[in-house]
């Protein structure tokens, strides 16, 4: 599946979206950023309820496909700006993590 | 042996927004180098890590990355508190950061065994009061 595929599910939407096309290969979930960056694989996507710019940054170095907000918690803009610039495609979900994560069972 | 490319970036001790500029830096160029992912990626986040904590724990300092042929080095020199105790702090889950920076998601402790793991050698040098200079090394 790519990120635009997940993009078009129920209740997700693209925040930022830079790379559509980019494959999306198993699920990280996560919010303690050094947990995510040692344990989150290249590909993953990331699910996660923190907003603040350091997210950005992780996502990049870490490689994943994205970064899946759950709850509908949503970014400052500034945030948004840096990932649009960086490449980093954020979605968000307005449903809990579980629900969420749940929702992707059957595309990874 | 021919000489290196050397990179070398300030690190900003009181900015913490721009934190990990550094490590986005030399990813750019690892990617133009033509290194594979993986270590473009174990690169970046070891040097992340080391960075950040830096930002964190010692009041910025200076990245130096020296890319050899067959390995790439990352230097990382703070004059910051130091680390008493260097046993400790490698553990997973030890973490002195304050509560404001937790709530940005850092201060899991896990940040000095992330570099470990994803480097093929790593050696802290600390004293306390004077400061802490960090070298990897990830073989290509
Ligand atoms: N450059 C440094 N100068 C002084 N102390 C440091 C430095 N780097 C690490 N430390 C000490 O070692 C501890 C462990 O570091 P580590 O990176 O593993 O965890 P952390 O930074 O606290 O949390 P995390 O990396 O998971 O966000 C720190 O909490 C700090 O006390
Ligand atoms: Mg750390």
């Amino acid at each position: 599946m790519t990120v635009q595929t997940l993009a078009g599910l129920e209740g997700v939407r693209a925040l930022t979206c830079p790379e559509p096309e980019r494959e999306i290969r198993g699920v990280y979930i996560g919010d303690l950023l050094s947990w995510v960056m040692g344990r989150a694989e290249a590909d993953n996507v990331w699910i996660t309820i923190m907003t603040n710019i350091n997210i950005v940054a992780v996502a990049s170095l870490a490689d994943t496909s994205c970064i899946l907000l759950a709850e509908g918690v949503t970014p400052e803009q500034s945030v948004l700006d840096t990932a649009e610039a960086k490449g980093v495609n954020i979605l968000q979900s307005a449903k809990p993590i579980y629900e969420t994560a749940m929702q992707l069972r059957e595309f990874v | 042996m021919s000489e290196p490319l050397k990179f070398t970036y300030p690190v900003d001790g009181d900015n913490f927004t721009s934190a990990g500029q550094a490590s986005v830096q030399v990813k750019k160029v690892l990617r133009r180098l033509g290194l594979d992912p993986e270590t473009i990626r174990r690169v970046s986040i070891a040097m992340y890590e080391g960075e950040i904590n830096m930002v964190i724990h010692a009041g910025g300092g200076e990245a130096e990355v020296l890319i050899y042929e067959d390995n790439v080095q990352i230097i990382l020199r703070d004059k910051g508190p130091g680390i008493a105790d260097i046993e400790q702090a490698m553990q997973e889950g030890f973490s002195t950061a304050p509560d404001n920076i937790r709530s940005l998601g850092f201060g899991a402790g896990m940040g000095l065994p992330n570099m470990k793991r994803y480097t093929d050698d790593m050696r802290i040098e600390s004293e306390v009061g004077v400061g802490t200079t960090i070298t990897m090394r990830v073989d290509l």
